[in-house]
C-alpha cells in the first residue's frame, strides 16, 4: 500500500519527510510521522479495520478521537501486547504491530460473521433467554462456549514489565480540553498570576480550531492556537500537558489523568509508557468540547460510515482523502461541514437533511430527505437516499454523520451530579456545581459557536480567578464566526433493517424497542439489558440517542426519561498505569536488618515478618532442610548459646513525669511500681477487652520507660498509645517516641550466654529482669536480661550504625562457645516450647484469660480495656483457653490451624472444642508440640481429643496439657 | 572486648540521573525534642513546618509536638522535654537538580508550593514514612527509617529514571 | 479526598487512618455500667449528613476530629483530639 488516500499538501500533523513503517495484520504499511493507526491505514485506503463485538460485521474508523466505538486494535507483542487500543489515539512509530481483533480467520474472512446471518435470534436478552436449561449447562458448556466466542483483544499471559509512573501535580487551576474555550481560560487565568495546567487529550493544542479551521482574531485557527500554546508556554506559572486525557474528577479538587507518554516511541526504554496522574487543583474548568453523534439509519455501520467531525478532522490533521462523500445531517454545522469540504476540493455527492431547508449549494443537497440504507460488503459502495421524490443509490465512499452535538460534560456527573436536558440543543447541558470547585465553558456547556466558545474561556475564567483572590486582567475575545446552531432532532430512521446506535457492542434501535417492551423502561435497565453503553467507549455516541429512541418507545419523552449514570474513568486506563511502581520492589518498603547482608551471606533464607525480612535458619554444609538446621540451632541454644537479630520488635520511649501513670493507663498490670533497672511483662488491651499486645516495659530511670512491641503490632501499638494520650490525657507531662530504628537488638541466649558477654568484656552480673547501659568499646549500649528461649538470655541494643559490627562480634563469639546464630524457625520452637505467646495467640479474640494471663489485669487501677474484659460474655464459663497439645503416638506431626473435636464426635461446628494456634517439632522433647485454645481447656488437663485437620486430611489424637512443655519452674531462665 | 565500627544506611548513592542527583548525608547528631505542657525551654520551639538555627545546628520540626535537634548536641533538657537521640534511626538524603521537583511529584503527595525553602513536613514518599526539609529550591533533604534506606534508594532511581527519560521527548 | 490536618495543611487522604465514629472520645468511667460500656464502645450512628470521626495524620502522628458530611463529602471541620485536654 502507498498512501493512496493522501491529498496533496494536507495533513496539519503529519510530517511527510519522516515516512514510518509498521504492520497491521502482518502486511507492512507506510504512513507518516504524526500519523495515528487510523489515518494511516485510511490514508492507505484500507476502511475495514475491526469486526464487531456480537455480530462480526465488517467496521472502520467513526471519529478522531478517543471516542471511537469501532475502531479498537491490538497492538504490540509478547509482554507489551494490548488489547482494546483505540487506533484513533495510537499514534504509529517505526516497528509498531498492530492486529484487527475478534476475528476467526481474517479481517476479511471472519468465521464467525455467521453470527451476522443468525442476528434474528441474537436480540436483547438473548443469552438470558436461551440458555436457561439444562441448568448446569449454563457454567459447564454455554458459558464457556459464548466468553470464547465474545470479547475482544486478548491478552499475552506474560507479565508487563514495561514502565509505568503514577505522579502528583498541583495548581491553581486545572484547565481540562485546549480549544478555544480552554485555550482562552489558560490564558486569562495565567495572565492574571494563577498556576494553570493545561491537560488536552490530543497530541497538538487546539481542538476543534486544528479541524474546522475557523478564522480566529486574524488568523487561521491553528495558528492561532500555535501562537496562543507559545504564549502560555513561555509563561513560568503554566504547565501544559499534551496526550493527557482527565479520566475522572474526585473529591475535595482531585483530578485523575492519563498521559500517553512512550506510546508513540518505538524503544522506550525508561520512559514509561503511561503516567496517571493524580492532579489538586483549586479550581478547574472543564473545557473539553463536545462530541458529535450519528443518526440510527439502516446499515450505518459500515467501514466508510463516519462521523462528521471525524471526517473532517481526517481531512485537516492528516489529509486523509475520503473519496466521494455523502453528508447526513439534522442541523447546521453538518451543512458547514459540507461547504468546508467542498471548499477544499472533496466532492459532496450528496448533502441529506431531514429538514426543509434551501437547496441553494454548490453540492447536490437532498432537503427534507433521509439515508435508508448502505451497500457495500466490506466498506461502502452506495447510500441510499429517500426524498419526495423516492430512492436514490448515490454511489459514495464515505458517509459522515452529523446527528448534532452532546456536549463533553461527562467529568460533571463524577459525584453523582446530574445534567439537564436542553431542548434547543437537543442535548443535555451540565448545571452549575454540579462537582465543587469545577466550572464548566464552551461547548461542554452547550456554547457550539467558535466566538461563544473564545468568550466564554474568557468569562469562566474570570469568576474562577476572583474566587482564587486573583484579579483578572482584560483579555480581548478574538473574533471568529458565531454561527447559530439549529438542529430537528432525528435519532433514527426507521426504513426496516438493523440501525446501530451503539457501534461498540452491536445495540441497534430494536434492541432498545424490545427492552422498552418487555417492561425494561427505566434507562438504567435497558443499559443492562441491552448492554447499550458499556462497551469500552462508555457509549459516549450512543447514550443520548439511545434514551432518544427508549424515550419514544416509552412515551415518556427524554427529560422524565433521564440519562445513566456517567463514572470514571472517562477512557480506559491501564492497569499498569494505577499500579504503576507496584511492583516487586516498589510494592511495599523492605526493611532490613543490620544483620541482613551477614545472615544472606551465611546462606540464610529469608522470609517476611511484616515488612522487615527476618532469617529463616542459617544452614550449615550438610543441612538439607529447614528442619535439619532448625533442630540443630535449637539444640546449641538449649546446649550452649545463640545469637538471634531481634530490632524488628517496636521500641517506643516513654519520658516525663507522668510516664508511670501513662504507663499503668495502657497496661493492664502496674508499671509505677517498676524499680529503676528492671524490666516487667507487660499486657495491653484494646478497649473491647481483648488483648492487643504483649511485650516488655523497662524502666530506665525514674520519668523513663523503654516499652517494647511485638514486629507485628508495632505501627499499631504507637497509634494506640498516641491516641490514649492525646484523646485522654494530652495535659499529662508525658512524651512518646519510637526508637524502632534508632537501636540494633539482639538476643543472647543459652547456658552460656554469660560467657559470651564476658568475652565481649560486658559484666553479667544483672538479675533476672534487669536493665541497664553498658559501654561497649566506647559505644554507649544497653543490656536487659529477658528471655523468649526459657534460657538465661540477654538482649543488647546498640545505635543502629553498630548493628553489623556487633552482629559479627557476636557471632565469632557464640561460635567459640560452641553456640551458633538462629533464625526465626528456631526461635519459633523455643518459645512454644516454654509456651509463650505470639499474635498466633494473641489473634484479636482472646482475653487475658483465654491467654492464662487473667492475674495480670489489675484490680487496683483502671486500664484500657479493663471495663469491657469485665463483660459477662467474656467471663463466662466455656471459654476458650490457651492449652498444650501433644501427640497420643509420639511419632506423629500436629498442624497449625486444625480444629479440636472430641475423640468420637464429627468433624462439624457444632461440636468444635477449639483450634490449634502454633505447632512446632520439638527436638528438646522428641516430639511435636502444639499450642491452641480448648472450651475451658485449663479444666481438661489430661484429656485426649482429636486433632482434625480437613484442609490437610490430618487427623491425629492429642493429649490436652499445660502449654509450658519444658522447664515449667523456669529455672534455666533465672540462671 | 569489641571493636565497634559503623556503618553508612545507603549502599547506592551518590546517584546522578539527568537532570537529578542525590547523595548520602550526614545531619550529625540528631535528638528530638518533645517539650512537656506548659514547660518553657532555653530556646525557641518551631511551630509546624518551621526550621530554626539553633547554635550551630538547626531545630527542625519533625510532628506533633516534635523537633529534631539536628548538627548539634543537645542541652540539659531535663525535666522541660522528652530526649531521645534519634541519630540511628533515620537514613538522610539529599535530593536535588532542576529536576528535583519532577523526581519528588513521582513518590510524593506533597505539594512543594506548601514546602518554602527553609521549611519542613512530615510526609509519605511512596510508602515511607518521611522527614522532609527544603533547604533550597532545587534542594530537598529526606529522612527516612534507616531500615528503609534501600527502598528509598530504588524509589528514588526509578523516578530519576523515568523523569530523565522524558529528556527524549523533548 | 483531601483533610486539612490542623498540624500540616491540606494532605491527601493517603496519609490519613481511619479510626471511627469520635464517640471515642467520650470515655466512660471505669464503674459507668454495662449500658454505658456498650453503647460507647458498639452504638454508632449512620448519618446521611453531618457526622464526626477519627483519623490519625500517620506522618505526624496527630489525632484529629473531623466534621464532615457523608451525603456531600465536604469536610466541615478538622480540629486535633487533644485539644479537648489540653
Amino acid at each position: 500500500m502507498t498512501q493512496t488516500h493522501r491529498i496533496p499538501g494536507k495533513g496539519l500533523l503529519i510530517d511527510r519527510a519522516r515516512p514510518v513503517r509498521f504492520t497491521f495484520d502482518g502486511v507492512e504499511v507506510q504512513g507518516f510521522h504524526g500519523d495515528t493507526l487510523a489515518s494511516a491505514l485510511l490514508a492507505n485506503g484500507q476502511r475495514m479495520i475491526a469486526r464487531s463485538f456480537k455480530y462480526h460485521r465488517p467496521r472502520g474508523v467513526m471519529t478522531a478521537g478517543s471516542e471511537d466505538p469501532s475502531a479498537l486494535v491490538e497492538v504490540l507483542e509478547g509482554s507489551q501486547q494490548t488489547p482494546n487500543v483505540r487506533a484513533t489515539t495510537q499514534e504509529i512509530h517505526e516497528g509498531l504491530t498492530a492486529r484487527s481483533q475478534n476475528r476467526i480467520g481474517s479481517l476479511r474472512h471472519d468465521l464467525l460473521a455467521v453470527n451476522d446471518w443468525l442476528a434474528p435470534f441474537f436480540s436483547a436478552g438473548f443469552y438470558y433467554k436461551t440458555f436457561m436449561w439444562p441448568r448446569a449447562f449454563w457454567e459447564r458448556l454455554y458459558e464457556p462456549a459464548i466468553r470464547r466466542a465474545a470479547g475482544l483483544g486478548s491478552l499475552s499471559g506474560h507479565h508487563d514489565v514495561a514502565v509505568y509512573e503514577k505522579a502528583w501535580a498541583h495548581c491553581d487551576l486545572l484547565v481540562i480540553g485546549a480549544g478555544p474555550a480552554g485555550l482562552m481560560a489558560a490564558l486569562t487565568a495565567a495572565r492574571a498570576g494563577a498556576e494553570v495546567i493545561l491537560a488536552d487529550e490530543d497530541v497538538r493544542m487546539g481542538g476543534r480550531l486544528l479541524s474546522d479551521q475557523p478564522a480566529v482574531g486574524g488568523l487561521s485557527g491553528p495558528d492561532w492556537a500555535a501562537r496562543t500554546v507559545a504564549e502560555l508556554a513561555a509563561m513560568p506559572n503554566v504547565r501544559l500537558m499534551t496526550r493527557t486525557t482527565v479520566t475522572g474528577a474526585y473529591d475535595d479538587g482531585t483530578f485523575g489523568a492519563l498521559e500517553r507518554v512512550g506510546l508513540h516511541v518505538p524503544a522506550p526504554g525508561d520512559l514509561p509508557r503511561e503516567c496517571f496522574w493524580r492532579i489538586v487543583a483549586r479550581r478547574a474548568i472543564l473545557a473539553a468540547g463536545a462530541l458529535e453523534r450519528p443518526i440510527a439509519h439502516p446499515d450505518n455501520d459500515r467501514p466508510g460510515v463516519m462521523l462528521a467531525s471525524g471526517l473532517v478532522s481526517h481531512v485537516a490533521k492528516w489529509g486523509v482523502n475520503p473519496g466521494r462523500v455523502v453528508i447526513f445531517s439534522n442541523n447546521d454545522s453538518g451543512l458547514a461541514t459540507a461547504r468546508h469540504l467542498t471548499a477544499q476540493g472533496i466532492e459532496i455527492a450528496a448533502y441529506v437533511d431531514p429538514r426543509a431547508i434551501p437547496v441553494t449549494e454548490d453540492f447536490p443537497v437532498y432537503a427534507q430527505a433521509t439515508v435508508t440504507g448502505t451497500r457495500g460488503r466490506h466498506g461502502l459502495r452506495d447510500v441510499a437516499v429517500t426524498h419526495a421524490g423516492g430512492t436514490s443509490m448515490i454511489p459514495a465512499r464515505t458517509l459522515a454523520l452529523a446527528g448534532g452535538w452532546n456536549p463533553t460534560l461527562h467529568l460533571t456527573c463524577h459525584m453523582n451530579g446530574r445534567p439537564v436536558w436542553e431542548e434547543s440543543l437537543a442535548a443535555f447541558v451540565p448545571k452549575p456545581g454540579m462537582v465543587p470547585g469545577l466550572s464548566v465553558a464552551g461547548a461542554a456547556r452547550g456554547r457550539f459557536s467558535t466566538a461563544a466558545c473564545l468568550a466564554d474561556g474568557v468569562e469562566v475564567a474570570g469568576e474562577v480567578l476572583r474566587d482564587l483572590s486573583l484579579r483578572p486582567k482584560k483579555t480581548p475575545v478574538p473574533e471568529a464566526e458565531d454561527a447559530p446552531y439549529a438542529i430537528a432532532p432525528l435519532w433514527a430512521v426507521d426504513a426496516g433493517g438493523r440501525a446501530w446506535l451503539d457501534f461498540a457492542n452491536d445495540v441497534t434501535t430494536k434492541d432498545v424497542r424490545l427492552a422498552a417492551q418487555e417492561g425494561y423502561a427505566s434507562v438504567e435497565h435497558m443499559k443492562r439489558y441491552t448492554t447499550q453503553g458499556m462497551a469500552p467507549d462508555q457509549g459516549k455516541s450512543s447514550n443520548v440517542a439511545a434514551l432518544a429512541v427508549l424515550a419514544e418507545a416509552t412515551g415518556q419523552g427524554i427529560p422524565a426519561t433521564g440519562t445513566t449514570t456517567y463514572r470514571p474513568p472517562f477512557v480506559p486506563v491501564s492497569i499498569g498505569a494505577l499500579g504503576a511502581g507496584g511492583r516487586a520492589e516498589g510494592f511495599a518498603p523492605q526493611r532490613l536488618l543490620t544483620s541482613d547482608a551477614k545472615s544472606r551471606a551465611m546462606g540464610a533464607p529469608m522470609i517476611e515478618a511484616g515488612l522487615w525480612y527476618r532469617p529463616s535458619y542459617f544452614p550449615r554444609a550438610g543441612e538439607n532442610d529447614w528442619r535439619t538446621a532448625c533442630d540443630r540451632e535449637v539444640a546449641q541454644v538449649r546446649e550452649a548459646v545463640g545469637t538471634c537479630d531481634v530490632s524488628t520488635l517496636g521500641k517506643i520511649d516513654v519520658q516525663g513525669r507522668d510516664a508511670a501513670r501513662f504507663l499503668d493507663f495502657v497496661y493492664t498490670n502496674t508499671m509505677s511500681t517498676l524499680k529503676p533497672g528492671r524490666v516487667r511483662y507487660g499486657l495491653m488491651l484494646r478497649e473491647d477487652g481483648f488483648v492487643m499486645d504483649d511485650g516488655t516495659c523497662a524502666r530506665l530511670a525514674e520519668d523513663h520507660f523503654l516499652v517494647t512491641t511485638t514486629t507485628a503490632a508495632a505501627g499499631l501499638v504507637m497509634r494506640h498509645m498516641d491516641f490514649v494520650h492525646q484523646a485522654f490525657c494530652a495535659d499529662w507531662d508525658v512524651r512518646l517516641i519510637s526508637v524502632t530504628e534508632a537501636w540494633a537488638q539482639f538476643a543472647l541466649a543459652g547456658p552460656k550466654s554469660r560467657a559470651v558477654l564476658a568475652s565481649l568484656g560486658i559484666r553479667a552480673d544483672l538479675p533476672f529482669m534487669g536493665c541497664t547501659h553498658i559501654d561497649l568499646g566506647g559505644v554507649r549500649a544497653r543490656l536487659f536480661r529477658i528471655s523468649f528461649s526459657g534460657e538465661e538470655g540477654y538482649e543488647i541494643a546498640v545505635p543502629t550504625r553498630y548493628g553489623a559490627s556487633l552482629f559479627e562480634a557476636l557471632l565469632s563469639a557464640v561460635h567459640a562457645e560452641g553456640g551458633c546464630a538462629y533464625g526465626m524457625e528456631a526461635l519459633n520452637v523455643l518459645r512454644i516450647e516454654k509456651g509463650f505467646i505470639t499474635h498466633a495467640e494473641i489473634h484479636g479474640r482472646v482475653t487475658a484469660d483465654d491467654v492464662g494471663l487473667g492475674r495480670m489485669v489489675s484490680a487496683k487501677k483502671d486500664c484500657i480495656g479493663k471495663a469491657a474484659a469485665h463483660r459477662p460474655g467474656l467471663t463466662e464459663p466455656g471459654r476458650e483457653q490457651l492449652v498444650g497439645l501433644m501427640p497420643v503416638n509420639q511419632g506423629e506431626t500436629l498442624s497449625a490451624g486444625a480444629h479440636l473435636y472430641n475423640e468420637r464426635d464429627l468433624a462439624t461446628r457444632e461440636n468444635n472444642q477449639g483450634y490449634v494456634t502454633s505447632v512446632a517439632p520439638s527436638p528438646t522433647l522428641g516430639c511435636w508440640l502444639g499450642l491452641g485454645f480448648v472450651k475451658d481447656g485449663r479444666s481438661r488437663m489430661g484429656q485426649v481429643i482429636r486433632l482434625d485437620d480437613g484442609l490437610r486430611g490430618h487427623k491425629v489424637l492429642v493429649e490436652i496439657c499445660d502449654p509450658v512443655f519444658f522447664d515449667p519452674e523456669g529455672g534455666r531462665m533465672r540462671g | 572486648m569489641v571493636d565497634l565500627i559503623a556503618d553508612k544506611p545507603f549502599q547506592g548513592l551518590p546517584l546522578s540521573i539527568g537532570r537529578a542527583s542525590v547523595e548520602g548525608m550526614d545531619p550529625g547528631p540528631v535528638t528530638a525534642i518533645q517539650p512537656f505542657p506548659g514547660a518553657t525551654l532555653p530556646m525557641p520551639f518551631p511551630q509546624a513546618g518551621q526550621v530554626l538555627a539553633q547554635g550551630g545546628g538547626r531545630l527542625v520540626w519533625a510532628g506533633r509536638e516534635t523537633a529534631f535537634l539536628m548538627g548539634e548536641a543537645a542541652p540539659d533538657l531535663a525535666g522541660l522535654a522528652g530526649v531521645t537521640d534519634q541519630t540511628d534511626g533515620w537514613a538522610w538524603a539529599r535530593l536535588s537538580g532542576p529536576d528535583m521537583a519532577a523526581v519528588l511529584a513521582r513518590l510524593c503527595p506533597l505539594d512543594l508550593r506548601a514546602l518554602p525553602v527553609g521549611t519542613s513536613a512530615r510526609t509519605m514518599l511512596t510508602h515511607l514514612p518521611a522527614i522532609v526539609i527544603r533547604t533550597a529550591p532545587e534542594t530537598l533533604e529526606i529522612g527516612v527509617f534507616r531500615s528503609m534506606a534501600g527502598t528509598l534508594e530504588h524509589e528514588l532511581s526509578a523516578a530519576m529514571r523515568a523523569v530523565a527519560a522524558r529528556a527524549s521527548l523533548r | 479526598m483531601r483533610i486539612p490536618c490542623p498540624c500540616c495543611g491540606s494532605r491527601d487522604r493517603r496519609e490519613f487512618t481511619y479510626y471511627g465514629a469520635s464517640v471515642f472520645l467520650d470515655r466512660p468511667a471505669e464503674d459507668a455500667g454495662l449500658e454505658a460500656w456498650d453503647a460507647y464502645l458498639h452504638l454508632r450512628d449512620n448519618p446521611a449528613g453531618v457526622t464526626r470521626d477519627l483519623w490519625y495524620h500517620d506522618p505526624c502522628q496527630s489525632w484529629i476530629e473531623v466534621e464532615r458530611d457523608t451525603v456531600t463529602h465536604a469536610i466541615l471541620s478538622t480540629a486535633p483530639v487533644a485539644r479537648r485536654r489540653a
